[in-house]
């Protein structure tokens, strides 16, 4: 039960994207097309997972020694190093899955979702298990937000907007909507 | 002291840590990748048409690279390109043959009318919903564009209400024939200079009361083509290519101005 709330928390109450505004370059940058948005969507899980996961030990090394204050530094090494890691192995075992996710990897390397969620989950004082949970759930809320933007954006595309609101302000007009609908899930979980 | 000193030994550790675990895996790992491949997709134009038959240009290199294919395909780079593949593998490449796209409709302004305002977002696409666009003539070019909009030469502009392609810019990658609700555009070779500027189906009268310059279908071009190239048929006339020897005996039996030599358009 403890686990659904953190997904259900995490994917609609507490969305990374919409209500924690985080990850908002990715956002607006790769929500073009439904495709692109999906292929981001599932790189930032499968990175969130694993930084996560990585992070864990790190952190514990870093209370042992009390400089916890340091944290934020540690994780962005961390996750780089990772990232970068994912990126030769997948060339080399699973090409196939490298070009579907290659173009956005080095992307989320100093992503703030990211990072975020690692922060988190220290804040949360989460076990492993929690912390892996918060990130999964961390990652389906952006490719939620991901997708559903992108399906907004195909329709701005096609209407007819005056010439002073044409491409960006009118993408981050649609985005605060979007998050504006997602308010409605805030107080679904105390 | 040693809460400065444990940290930056920590920091140093794990970054001298991440060096050596980035460098064995970069070793481990490593990909070869044949270099010639990087010239093949640098020689290629890199804008995607797919007009070669391949998903993209480095699909296209990759295939060129395997020698699953020739490497004249690529219409946009012409012989540029082919010239440049040829050096960097070592092989003997033949011409390409330059081709330059058409818009087979001459109903501008002075010809054809509207039949109403069209206020709708600006394109051709959303204007042939209603009623197969806002001029009188169905088959038409729209002139919203569409084709501007998609060339990535910006060879195509809209003139009197009809697009027209600049052949010295084109590159005949045909991105906008895909783009053309009505299928207007022909990718055409540059060396047959003689084409049917219309595509309208009705019959002679119909497209005589929307359009000044529209084929009628009245098949004078037929009986004065001395090699038999042109057929009329669906009502709008056709040049066979192959038949073709750009004698012009068809521009000057055309009543209504529907044969154009290209060229002085």
């Amino acid at each position: 039960m403890e686990y659904i709330l953190i997904l259900v928390g995490t994917v609609l109450v507490n969305n990374i994207v919409l209500s924690q505004f985080m990850g908002i370059c990715a956002f607006l940058g790769v929500s073009k097309q439904m495709k692109s948005s999906l292929g981001m969507g599932a790189a930032v899980i499968f990175v969130m997972v694993c930084a996560t996961l990585c992070t864990y030990p790190i952190y514990i090394l870093l209370d042992k020694f009390g400089i916890t204050y340091l944290k934020t530094v540690a994780f962005i090494l961390v996750i780089a190093l990772f990232v970068q890691m994912i990126e030769m192995i997948l060339k080399k075992v699973m090409p196939p899955m490298y070009k579907a996710l290659g173009i956005y990897l080095p992307l989320i390397t100093t992503n703030c979702a990211v990072l975020g969620v690692t922060i988190t989950n220290v804040d949360e004082s989460y076990n492993l298990a929690q912390s892996v949970t918060n990130a999964l759930g961390t990652g389906i809320g952006f490719t939620l937000a991901l997708l559903l933007f992108s399906g907004v954006r195909s329709r701005i595309d096609d209407s007819k907007i005056p010439e002073t609101f044409r491409g960006v302000p009118a993408t981050l007009i649609a985005a605060s909507i979007v998050s504006l609908s997602f308010m409605g899930f805030s107080g679904l979980i105390g | 002291m040693m809460t400065y000193i444990i940290p930056i030994l920590i920091f140093a550790g794990l970054g001298i840590l991440s060096a050596v675990l980035l460098t064995v895996v970069s070793k481990v790992f490593a990909v070869k990748t044949d270099e010639r491949l990087e010239q093949l997709q640098n020689a290629l134009p890199q804008i995607n048409c797919g007009s070669c038959g391949y998903s993209g240009c480095n699909a296209y290199a990759e295939a060129i690279f395997k020698g699953e294919a020739d490497a004249n395909l690529c219409k946009p780079g012409g012989n540029k390109s082919a010239g440049e593949i040829a050096s960097i593998l070592g092989i003997e490449v033949g011409k390409v043959e330059q081709q330059t796209a058409f818009v087979r409709c001459g109903g501008n302004c002075e010809v054809t009318k509207h039949k109403y305002v069209f206020d709708g977002t600006q394109s051709c696409k959303s204007s042939n919903r209603y009623y197969n666009g806002s001029k009188v003539c169905t088959s038409g070019c729209l002139g919203y564009g569409d084709c501007v909009a998609v060339c990535p030469s910006n060879a195509i502009s809209i003139k009197d209400g009809v697009a027209v392609v600049d052949p010295r810019v084109c590159t005949g990658c045909g991105i906008c024939a895909k783009a053309c609700p009505n299928a207007l555009i022909v990718i055409r070779s540059r060396r047959q200079v003689y084409e049917v500027c219309c595509r309208s189906t009705a019959i002679g009268k119909v497209t005589r009361s929307v359009c000044g310059s529209g084929c009628i279908g009245c098949k004078l071009c037929e009986k004065a083509c001395p090699e038999g190239a042109i057929t009329v048929t669906d009502n709008f006339a056709r040049i066979d290519y192959s038949k073709c020897i750009n004698c012009g005996a068809c521009e000057k039996a055309c009543r209504v101005g529907a044969i154009k030599n290209i060229l002085c358009v």
